[in-house]
């Protein structure tokens, strides 16, 4: 304290200069630094997953074509058999079918709590939301075996097991993630563009369908890529619900299985480095292909994105 | 004030460190500092140890931190017994992980683990090296077909048994019982209790497609609540009447018929070191194999004692008088 009071003036203005390029070097390092961390996570996380994914193909040598086109699993028979289209075709049909759920009621919602009743609305429908999202998905998963399952089996054919109970539970958990990024894409549009068109003499509800949702379009597809990109990856509560055979479903009410829940179903009882181990990888590295592909959807979409 | 502040922000950093360290030392490290307690640990190990045979190893080893990881089956029957062990032996320290079989036979073929547990034995697994692994056969567990209580028999022949899992037979009718479709509710390929239920259930047939599962639990919510539902559960889970036990060719499922070698679905719950068992892995074991635990905790978790088995088993399933 002494110390600097005995500076002079000329002194203390370059000691403050000197504090401040200094702490300005430490933020910039430190942010640097997050950064560096995350972008390599990333490449590693990458990296790894192809290294272990390809290793069934290129050790173990299963063929990738019967891997991504045959019906038939069975990797434990005498004669093995890895084909994981079953898997992939349950994935992918569960992912479309719960945006397609997921996606009106989302945007619907976000319409109700933009331009309905923004001020009330919000106030109902934020907290529901934020509620859904905290849930777990063990617990999505227990109430679909307890509630909905039993329910298909009686009002339905078969075990109640099928694609159909995938999907309800699936497009309830992807329900937030659709509604909330669907919700700021609206409430971010221009109040310019409402006025305009409502000026012009239109409705509110022409005012929606013919200006607010087209010029939002790109966000709220964002939204919902963003949705199947959460719905694909998740596997517990499918799991749980789904039945998880290895054959082609032909109805809705058949039951499936996905890429995720042969792999939650398997991983623990094989031993690292056996072919069935490694196949499971190759599963993996779908899924991060596929995922890849969804955010270069997203990324295409927002670059659309005009407004 | 700047100084002052980065001095005590170096100062816990440095105490960070150093807590960090001290977490991460090995075991050997550990008991060379506890060196200074040892009169306390001896009395304590001795007081645990009272019912072992091997007293003056397992004095000195009482002490230390192993790890156990494997078969979820396993999982609450270690975690019972590493409670009670280390309610005894307060200086050691035991972490018991699940995880699936194939995981704890990896992990202690590559030493990350002091104990790998599995109900299948290493031979039977790829990748294993077999002959690096001792095998401690802890427990045995019997399993048995389970049903809806609602399909009206409890007594199948193995026959019929791998008619049902095979698919020949798809109404319980067939079998004398109700008129309502069978559904096969399977545990995964991999799974440990499938390879013991399809090795000595059905006599190496692969079961035809139905739901599949992982968890034992959710087999048997499944099993009570589905109509005409079929799956096949460890003894232990048929703690009420909400799924029924199937007897095979007249042989009830008890823990009696299972030590007599006379009920033949059964399999032994493997705990695999990496070369011999040594210090406070090797006591963990011996406490394992104790009467204390072999009558006690096992019967009270649901597994039968491996020393009372008047049978045994190899590798390759072959069945032997003891």
């Amino acid at each position: 304290m002494e110390n600097k009071a005995a500076l002079s003036a000329g002194e203390r203005l370059i000691k403050s200069k000197q504090n401040r390029s200094l702490g300005e070097l430490r933020g910039k390092i430190l942010v640097t630094l997050c950064a560096l961390i995350m972008i390599t996570a990333t490449v590693a996380v990458t990296i790894f997953l192809t290294v272990k994914g390809l290793q069934s193909f290129l050790v173990n040598h299963v063929s990738p074509i019967e891997f991504l086109t045959s019906t038939n699993w069975n990797p434990l028979a005498d004669q093995p058999s890895y084909g994981a289209l079953p898997f992939i075709f349950g994935s992918l049909a569960v992912t479309f079918l719960s945006a397609l759920i997921a996606a009106p009621l989302g945007i619907g919602g976000a319409i109700f709590m933009t331009e309905i009743a923004p001020s009330w609305g919000r106030k109902v429908l934020q907290p529901v939301i934020e509620l859904l999202v905290g849930i777990p998905s063990v617990v999505y998963g227990f109430i679909g075996l307890t509630v909905l399952v039993p329910f298909i089996r009686e009002h339905g054919a078969g075990t109640g097991f099928s694609i159909l109970a995938g999907t309800i539970v699936l497009s309830i958990m992807i329900l937030p993630t659709i509604t909330t990024i669907a919700t700021d894409a609206m409430g971010a549009l221009p109040s310019s563009l409402r006025e305009g068109s409502l000026a012009l003499g239109a409705t509110r509800w022409q005012t929606i369908r013919k200006v607010l949702l087209p010029a939002a379009l790109p966000s709220l597809l964002t939204a919902v890529v963003l949705g199947m990109a959460r719905a694909f990856g998740e596997a517990l509560a499918v799991q749980m619900v789904i039945g998880n055979v290895r054959n082609l479903p032909a109805s809705l009410l058949d039951p499936s299985a996905t890429l995720t829940t042969i792999i939650t179903l398997n991983m623990g009882h094989t031993t690292y480095g056996s072919v069935e181990n490694n196949t499971l990888w190759s599963m993996g590295l779908i899924l991060l292909i596929i995922s890849f592909i969804f955010i270069l959807i997203v990324r295409y979409l927002s670059s659309r994105r005009k407004i | 004030m700047k100084k002052t502040k980065l001095l005590s922000f170096a100062a816990l950093l440095i105490l960070l460190i150093g807590i960090l360290a001290a977490c991460g030392s090995s075991n050997g490290e550990e008991q060379e500092s506890n060196g200074s307690n040892e009169t306390d640990q001896e009395t304590d190990a001795s007081q645990g140890s009272e019912s072992e045979s091997d007293e003056g190893s397992s004095e000195e080893s009482a002490s230390g931190s192993i790890t156990i990881s494997g078969s979820s089956a396993m999982q609450p029957l270690v975690a019972a017994a590493a409670e009670q062990f280390m309610s005894e032996n307060p200086e050691a320290d035991i972490q018991v992980n699940a995880g699936g079989s194939g995981t704890g036979l990896s992990e202690v073929s590559e030493g990350t683990v002091d104990i790998g547990n599995s109900d299948v034995f290493a031979e039977e697994k790829d990748g294993i090296p077999a002959d690096e692994l001792v095998d401690h056969k802890v427990a045995v567990v019997g399993m048995t077909a389970a049903v809806n209580p609602g399909v009206g028999i409890d007594d199948i022949s193995k026959e019929d048994l791998k008619k049902v899992f095979t698919g020949e037979i798809t109404n319980w009718s067939e079998l004398g019982g109700e008129d309502v479709d069978i559904t096969l509710v399977n545990r995964p390929d991999s799974s440990g209790t499938r390879a013991t239920f399809v090795n000595f259930g059905l006599d190496g047939e692969t079961p035809a497609e139905g739901v599949t599962e992982d968890s034992s639990n959710t087999v048997k919510q499944i099993v009570s609540e589905t109509e005409g539902a079929i799956g096949y559960l460890a003894f232990s889970y048929f703690t009420d009447d909400s799924v029924t036990a199937m007897a095979i060719d007249g042989v009830e499922p008890t823990d009696e018929n299972v030590q007599s070698g006379e009920f033949p679905i059964w399999a032994y719950q493997h705990s695999y070191t990496k070369g011999e068992a040594e210090g406070l892995a090797k006591t963990f074991l011996d406490y394992l194999m104790s009467d204390e635990v072999q009558t006690g905790l096992l019967p009270e978790q649901g597994y039968i004692a491996s020393t009372k088995m008047q049978v045994e088993r190899d590798a390759e399933g072959n069945q032997t008088d003891k």
